[in-house]
């Protein structure tokens, strides 16, 4: 990948304020490389919808600079930026037949009636919605999952190279919106464009993507694979948001090149690999995976004492909820195998992690 | 089931009736408490809406008074052939003689009078001189002469041929009359050239009244779009302005037209500072069509804003993105996407616009003079002025099958179920 591919799109210091005293993008700076399927992550109201709206064209960015394929496009009209887009209630066009949506980008661009038509017969193919039975249909005579299908189609049929979609599988059901994200993650493969998508849903977020940008409160908090993301949060912020995460707080006792140890509020000191915490005596937050936690396995280096609280069977796991440091909300995953049945409610048993495993990141 | 009676018989309740029955009767309950509730509603619109309209409009072919007032007469012009142009034999004086007797003591002869004027002017006169004198008629002499001798009328067969053509208790006459035709000698004829006036006030109406439509939508649709897509505050503004109007007296509006457009108003004072007209050629704005055309735009505007606004506001501003993401310019993603999903708003705007104008009667009086006055100023006249009721209704009958004809028209062609008032 080139320096060039590399910045396909680029967000160049860009703001954005709505009322001219809080800012809902604070200083963005992001480059997309040509073909990568980026997501854009975060709770509502993070300024990813925002930003969406900015490279699509429908909001003008307060400050900074946006350029799509090497060009600056802040000025460059919606119609004329070539950039396909999924909404998030697909707006399909309810006087239009599925054939005249799809139809549609290709009639303003002006190309010929048997053109249209096999391009149109082409992208209906592309989502499986290629029966003659569903062209001449209104879009409100389609189910949602269909309707899905035609919106991706027309964002797609007029062969742009950007395409944005703001949370468009927000509105099925989880069988079919687990479904629809394998078809467009495979769609995204075949066809080489480049992928702009908005969501709040992270296992959406994590299936999907080759990089995911965590937003919250207008900035991007990490910009990462999702295997990063999960595997190393930098901050707490993203350690909370994405996955599920156990937190203990504490204070940074003293710190050694990537090892910190801490001291936590609860009792006792252990190690933790420094990420983001600040120098020595700086209040930290803890982060551990709950598959983490080895649950009375005297090979872990830290070891604390928990006390099993709740337990709940999930089939493959079982879910323990255990009072670790003086926190109740402290979640292991046990697997099923024969060693569950050591587990009663109520009972002390030690639990321990690798050094690694356990994150010591910004007090949140 | 097993049982091989039940198969084809009626499914029963528990207790043995006949589902549907039973269902019946508890639906019953429910229904007469519905009734109930709507029951003071219905009786009000019954006894104060429908019974005058009906009354009102069956006014249009009603003619008891002649066979009432003249019942003896009727029965014996039964056999006189009118078409051969002779006078009616002695007996149908003497029923004449009669019913005029006795007409003259209930004072019934003059409205009488009234009702056959409609159809032969003069005839009110002749009946009222009769009736002063036919008490002093001898009743043994040649009555023939005695009448002749009255008023002239009565030796002439015409006079005759209008009673015997109007002595039906039911008559077509006020809606011939109301489409400028009547019932001559030889069945229905039109009216002479210089008598015609109805078809052409029905034509000016339905013509004003489409040309107001049109000239309503054309500025009210700009103002719906903006209303619908501004922002809550100012678009709230803008609300209040588009309904201060209401909150004005109709004539206050309409007077408020003609300090504005009278040649010596505001509107023809400026042009004339101006420059752009001279002092001598004043513009005629006011008291012709111009002016009914313009007040009745500016009135009626409302009604075409607010349909047309409460369908544009449930139109997602999402359409319009994604028409100008796929490429199409503002004006081709509003005429291709916006407009389409409008047009409910239209229909609904233009009916309620149309229907409300075509009888309008307080704004063409007022600023219509003579060329812009439409055919409910002369239902008004007919009712208040000339009386002739039974014309005001055959006008009435006529305009409600027009509208009627057009409603029907729109739904074959646009769809009745494409109106959409919210």
């Amino acid at each position: 990948m080139t320096d060039r591919d590399l910045a396909f799109v680029v967000f160049d210091g860009v703001q954005k304020s709505y009322d001219g005293e809080t800012l809902v993008v604070k200083d963005l700076n992001l480059e997309i490389a040509r073909g990568e399927f980026l997501t854009m992550l975060g709770p509502s109201g993070s300024g990813k919808t925002t930003c969406l709206m900015m490279l699509a064209g429908f909001e003008v960015a307060t400050h900074g600079q946006i350029n799509l394929g090497g060009r600056p496009i802040n000025n460059i009209p919606p119609h004329k930026r070539g950039i396909g887009m999924v909404f998030q209630n697909y707006a399909l066009f309810p006087h239009m037949t599925v054939a005249e949506n799809l139809a549609f980008p290709l009639q303003v661009r002006r190309m010929g009636r048997a053109e249209v038509q096999e391009k149109v017969q082409r992208a209906l193919d592309m989502v499986q919605m290629g029966g003659s039975e569903f062209a001449g249909r209104r879009p409100a005579q389609l189910s949602g999952g269909q309707q899905q299908r035609v919106a991706l189609a027309r964002a797609l049929v007029f062969e742009p190279d950007l395409v944005l979609m703001d949370e468009p599988l927000g509105a099925l059901d989880k069988q079919l919106r687990e479904h629809m994200q394998f078809e467009i993650k495979h769609l995204h493969e075949r066809l080489g464009v480049t992928v702009v998508y908005v969501t709040h849903d992270q296992s959406e977020a994590l299936t999907m993507s080759d990089r995911i940008a965590v937003f919250n409160d207008g900035v991007i908090q990490q910009l990462a694979t999702p295997e990063d993301l999960y595997e190393r949060p930098e901050n707490a912020f993203v350690a909370q948001f994405i996955g599920e995460n156990n937190k203990l707080d504490g204070t940074v006792a003293s710190l050694t090149d990537s090892e910190a140890r801490v001291h936590l509020d609860g009792a006792g000191e252990i190690g933790a690999l420094a990420v983001s915490c600040g120098a020595v005596g700086s209040r930290t937050m803890l982060s551990i995976r709950p598959e983490r936690v080895l649950i009375a396995d005297s090979s872990a280096p830290n070891q604390l004492d928990a006390k099993v609280v709740e337990l709940i069977y999930l089939g493959d796991h079982i879910r323990c909820r255990m009072e670790v440091a003086g926190r109740d909300d402290f979640v292991v995953k046990v697997p099923n195998s024969a060693r569950h049945s050591v587990l009663q409610v109520g009972q002390t048993t030690p639990v321990g992690w690798l050094t690694d495993d356990c994150r010591a990141l910004d007090a949140a | 089931m097993a049982n091989g009676e039940n198969v084809s018989g009626p499914i029963l309740a528990a207790d043995g009736r006949p589902l549907k029955q039973s269902l019946a009767r508890a639906l019953r309950l429910q229904k007469l408490r519905a009734l109930a509730l709507i029951a003071p509603l219905l009786i009000f619109v019954l006894v104060s809406f429908v019974a005058p309209i009906t009354d009102m409009l069956f006014r249009s072919v009603e003619n008891a008074i002649v066979p009432d007032t003249l019942p003896l007469t009727v029965a014996a012009l039964e056999d006189w052939d009118e078409s051969a142009g002779k006078l009616p034999g002695e007996e149908v004086f003497a029923a004449l003689h009669q019913d005029l007797l006795v007409a003259v003591a209930a004072k019934a002869h003059t409205k009488l009078g009234s009702r056959l004027n409609y159809e032969q002017t003069g005839v009110a006169s002749l009946l009222r001189k009769t009736g002063r004198r036919v008490k002093r008629m001898e009743e043994d002499g040649d009555l023939a002469a005695q009448f002749a001798k009255i008023h002239k009328s009565w030796a002439d067969p015409e006079t005759w041929a209008t009673i015997k053509r109007f002595s039906s208790a039911y008559t077509s006459g006020y809606f011939l009359n109301a489409v400028d035709a009547k019932l001559g000698a030889t069945g229905i004829e039109a009216r002479p050239e210089n008598e015609r006036i109805y078809i052409f006030l029905f034509e000016r109406t339905l013509l004003l009244s489409v040309v107001i439509t049109v000239a309503c939508l054309l500025i009210g649709y700009p103002v719906a779009f903006l209303l619908a897509t501004l922002p809550m505050r100012t678009s709230n503004m803008l609300m209040i302005l588009v309904l201060l109007p209401f909150w004005t007296s109709l004539l206050v509006r309409t007077s408020a037209w003609k300090v504005l457009l009278q040649q010596q108003g505001v509107i023809n004072d400026t042009l004339v500072f101006i420059g752009l007209v001279a002092n001598d050629g004043r513009l005629a704005m006011i008291n012709n069509q111009t002016g009914t055309i313009i007040a009745m735009t500016h009135i009626l505007l409302p009604f075409m804003i607010l349909p047309l606004y409460s369908v544009m506001r449930t139109i997602p501003p999402s359409y319009m993105r994604a028409a100008k993401s796929l490429g199409a310019t503002d004006w081709t993603a509003f005429w291709r996407v916006y407009f389409p999903q409008s047009v409910p708003g239209i229909g609904a705007g233009a009916i309620l616009v149309f229907i409300l104008s075509i009888g309008y009667y307080i704004t063409p009086e007022l600023v219509g003079g003579t060329s812009g006055t439409f055919i409910s100023n002369r239902i008004a006249y007919h009712i208040s002025s000339s009386l002739n009721w039974g014309l005001a209704a055959a006008l009435g009958v006529i305009l409600l099958m027009v509208v009627l004809v057009l409603y029907w028209l729109y739904d074959r062609i646009i769809g009745i179920d494409n109106v959409k008032l919210g």
